[in-house]
């Protein structure tokens, strides 16, 4: 820590954040133009949407990099790390506002919309002169609304697979804290093999996740279609699914960085960064598991 | 190692780059960044201002004028998106990149790189939305709040969606980057009882953003799966319900209604202490007031929906809740007209527009009041009284507010000084035309003319063509604003004190006109004396 740590640190100008917008810009009108594509001819969209992908990730590879490198220099000083700090902070307060968008849906959709198309309180009127026959009901009796979008379907068991990968990320969560302490102490040997076994689990629970979906669509004929059950179902679990792999990602990017010897035990933010994240992963599971399989 | 490392961009430290590619697309630097916020809004308010001139001219006369309907409700959802999303937020951050490191003692923003990337998202989230003017089923014609099901018809859905998801990833990255500036890169001594009410005014207002912006990204990504991958979310035969839809978005929607005000609250609280020469009254009080507002703004949402078919319990709550906003409201009326009281005060131009600030959101705040009432709202809902009470709030409010602030610090930008009769032209114009533009408005909603149609029943012609002269005199206005800038800003002979404005105190003002390219390389020593709202002891 040389005399100049005490002074305000400005980092150096850099193309990233442009080349940033740019791929992000591609990536989404790549896939407007996918969507909104006559069918048979989605290929121009396609095209750009791939390339847009392709951008983002070598995007963020090359951003990552440069502040990487810096950082191995030296250059960040405590309070850019307290600013980073709190930029993840209010990332994952961010995450959890947009997961809390899907879940108040689910919420409103169980307490409020399928009761009422099934005529109780404020929508009696509705239910006598659309949908007499519709009994509300959560699950496979009425999940699907009163037009049973969808065909009917059977729901996940909670006490199988779920509990199981409720089991797996628990446990990967106790792994990557061990993995933290070890850093602290200074024990590498002992960081990789408790961050490795924390990828390991992620990686587990997004096959079993995987299994479980094909299930769902082979045997229960339980799809995205599936009225609002599941609507609610896949983009929940989609959602949390889509940040468990950004989160092995981020793990497995993290255990190279540890078995280069990026991280000391006072100067290790990125490794702290990213088990915030996967813990965060791990309490929207726990809210699934609860809202969407058990009750 | 670290010495290297500080050298590498050792050049900084002596000013702008030269290469214009660096400077203006590979900045780190707030100053900079703040220029491109505000210019992109300037350019952004023309083009949202565009629209609502067709709009009025539409409207100038009963009967189909110029334009088809469906254009004409491209053009509703057009300006407001713009003018939201394009005007007056980005002007926000803007302001406050440029004074917030300023105001607290800080080098820059907290993370320069990510500050880039916010605001270059937005030129690009723009071109997407706007572009499907030119495709061949036409921009999203169902109204800015895009509800279900009518926004599920259009073809444009999909690139409307995606540049909500990118301007809300700007205003995320952007209020994170604000919050962690001001908790961590504050001078020693710049307490956070000390602070700017400015300041202050954007902790919070970051804090609303991330809470929100997420919530928004949900709800049209919900759209989005119902219209192209099969969700039935908003489709009440698969058991969801459109008005879940109205429920999420409003979530988001009244917390951004106060996102785009409480900055202006703080540019106001800035404002009238320099002109009236006295520190504000009830600094405190201004904050908690501040901060009240923000925790009412997240359980009134269903205000917005009192005709949508509540139940009563939630109707009543709703009601109450939202009139509990005019306490804290009412509190910062109050301590602006106190500050003035008993001040020696002169008229400059930001002054001007800070009075006509309190005068007009007042009465925005007012009718605001009117439409929180369950019973009246049956009646006033959906028509021009709703149309006349936000764009009180939002054009003689957020909008006044901006002009305020950028004559205000527009000589600290520049380092040199505005035209004072042109901009006094531009106030007076202003304020005269805005009144003859809106206030109409009122009438005609509770006569009855619904919002959102091209067309209207004659009993409704003269007010509609009185609204209508007042608009296109309230655009031409702004061409004075236009004309104001950029004399102001390459061409006036006469050079801005460092000070600027007699009774101006602040950080802010310790720095040279223009400030230099990097300010406060080092901690400034705070002085209780300098800071805008004197000493806060009780």
């Amino acid at each position: 820590m040389g005399q100049q740590h005490d002074a305000y640190f400005v980092p150096a100008k850099s193309y990233w954040p442009f080349v940033a917008a740019v791929v992000m810009f591609t990536t989404v009108f790549g896939a407007a133009h996918w969507l909104n594509a006559e069918p048979g001819d989605a290929g121009f969209g396609k095209t750009v949407l791939l390339v847009g992908v392709i951008g983002v990730l070598g995007m963020f590879f090359g951003w990552f990099r440069s502040v990487i490198n810096e950082s191995l220099a030296g250059s960040y000083n405590h309070q850019v790390d307290t600013s980073f700090r709190m930029g993840m902070m209010w990332f994952i307060f961010s995450e959890v506002m947009f997961f809390g968008a899907f879940f108040g849906a689910l919420f409103y959709i169980r307490m409020f919309s399928v009761p009422w198309l099934g005529g109780t309180g404020h929508g009696t009127l509705t239910h006598e002169f659309l949908w007499s026959d519709y009994a509300a009901s959560w699950g496979a009796n009425g999940g699907n609304g009163p037009e049973h979008v969808g065909g009917a379907f059977s729901t996940v068991p909670a006490w199988g697979l779920p509990l199981l990968n409720t089991l797996i990320l628990l446990s990967s969560s106790v792994t990557v804290t061990i993995a933290h302490h070890a850093l602290r102490a200074g024990h590498r040997g002992k960081i990789l093999v408790f961050l490795g076994l924390t990828v390991l689990l992620g990686a587990l629970f997004l096959n079993f996740q995987a299994h479980e979906y094909i299930e769902a669509y082979k045997e229960l004929n339980l799809t995205l279609h599936s009225g609002v059950y599941g609507s609610t179902f896949f983009m929940l679990t989609g959602f949390h699914g889509l940040h468990v792999t950004l989160g092995t990602i981020m793990l497995a990017v993290i255990w190279f960085r540890v078995l280069k010897g990026h991280f000391n035990k006072d100067h290790h933010f990125g490794f702290e960064a990213v088990a915030w994240y996967w813990h965060f992963v791990d309490v929207v599971w726990l809210g699934l598991f609860m809202f969407v399989y058990i009750l | 190692m670290s010495h290297a490392a500080t050298h590498d961009h050792h050049d900084d430290h002596h000013g702008a780059p030269k290469s214009f590619f660096q400077r203006w697309f590979m900045s780190t630097n707030h100053k900079d960044i703040g220029t491109l916020y505000l210019v992109f809004a300037l350019v952004m308010f023309f083009i949202g201002g565009s629209f609502a001139m067709l709009i009025r001219a539409e409207l100038f006369t009963p009967g189909m004028q110029l334009m088809q309907p469906y254009f004409f409700n491209q053009l509703t959802t057009m300006h407001a998106l713009v003018m939201i999303f394009g005007a007056i937020m980005p002007a926000f951050v803007g302001l406050g990149n440029w004074m917030i490191p300023l105001m607290v003692g800080a080098p820059d923003m907290a993370l320069p790189r990510m500050n880039n990337l916010s605001f270059w998202i937005l030129p690009f989230a723009f071109t997407l939305m706007l572009s499907t003017l030119f495709m061949a089923g036409g921009g999203p014609a169902g109204g800015w709040t895009m509800y279900p099901p009518l926004s599920l018809q259009s073809d444009s859905l999909a690139y409307v969606v995606f540049a909500v998801h990118l301007m809300g990833i700007s205003s995320i990255m952007g209020a994170i980057n604000i919050i962690a500036t001001i908790l961590n890169m504050r001078a020693p001594g710049m307490e956070l009882l000390k602070m700017p009410v400015f300041v202050w005014s954007w902790l919070i207002t970051a804090f609303l953003l991330i809470a929100v912006m997420p919530v928004l990204a949900g709800a049209v990504t919900m759209l989005l799966t119902d219209k192209y991958f099969g969700t039935n979310f908003f489709n009440p035969g698969g058991g969801g319900d459109p008005v879940l839809y109205q429920h999420i978005f409003w979530f988001f929607g009244h917390p951004e209604v106060y996102i785009m005000i409480l900055p202006a609250f703080g540019i106001i609280s800035e404002i009238i202490p320099t002109f009236a020469r006295k520190p504000i009254f009830g600094y405190k009080a201004m904050v908690f007031a501040i901060a009240s507002i923000a925790f009412l703004s997240f359980i009134v949402w269903a205000h917005h929906m009192f005709a949508v078919g509540l139940p009563m319990g939630a109707e009543i709550f709703f009601m109450y809740a939202t009139m509990l906003i005019a306490v804290p409201t009412g509190v910062k009326v109050f301590n602006w007209v106190s500050t003035m009281w008993g001040g020696s005060m002169t008229f400059e131009t930001p002054m001007l527009f800070a009075i006509a600030f309190v005068i007009l959101f007042t009465i925005g705040g007012f009718s605001g009041l009117m439409l929180a009432l369950v019973p009246a709202d049956f009646q006033y809902h959906d028509t021009y009284f709703v149309v006349a009470h936000f764009h009180y709030v939002l054009v003689t409010g957020a909008l006044f507010a901006i002009i305020a602030a950028t004559y205000y610090w527009l000589p600290k930008w520049s380092g040199r000084m505005y035209s004072e009769f042109w901009a006094k032209m531009h106030f007076w114009n202003s304020v005269i035309w805005v009144n003859v533009l809106f206030f109409p408005q009122h009438f005609l909603g509770l006569a009855g003319m619904p919002r959102r149609i091209p067309d209207y029943n004659v009993a409704f012609a003269n007010f509609n063509m009185i609204s209508s002269i007042g608009g296109f005199l309230f655009g031409a206005s702004q061409l004075i604003f236009l004309g104001v800038l950029i004399h102001g800003v390459w061409f006036s002979k006469k050079k801005a004190t460092d000070r600027v404005w007699e009774g101006a105190k602040g950080l802010e003002w310790t720095v040279p006109s223009p400030a230099p390219h990097h300010t406060f390389d080092v901690p400034p020593v705070i002085h209780d004396d300098e800071l805008a709202h004197g000493h806060v002891n009780d």
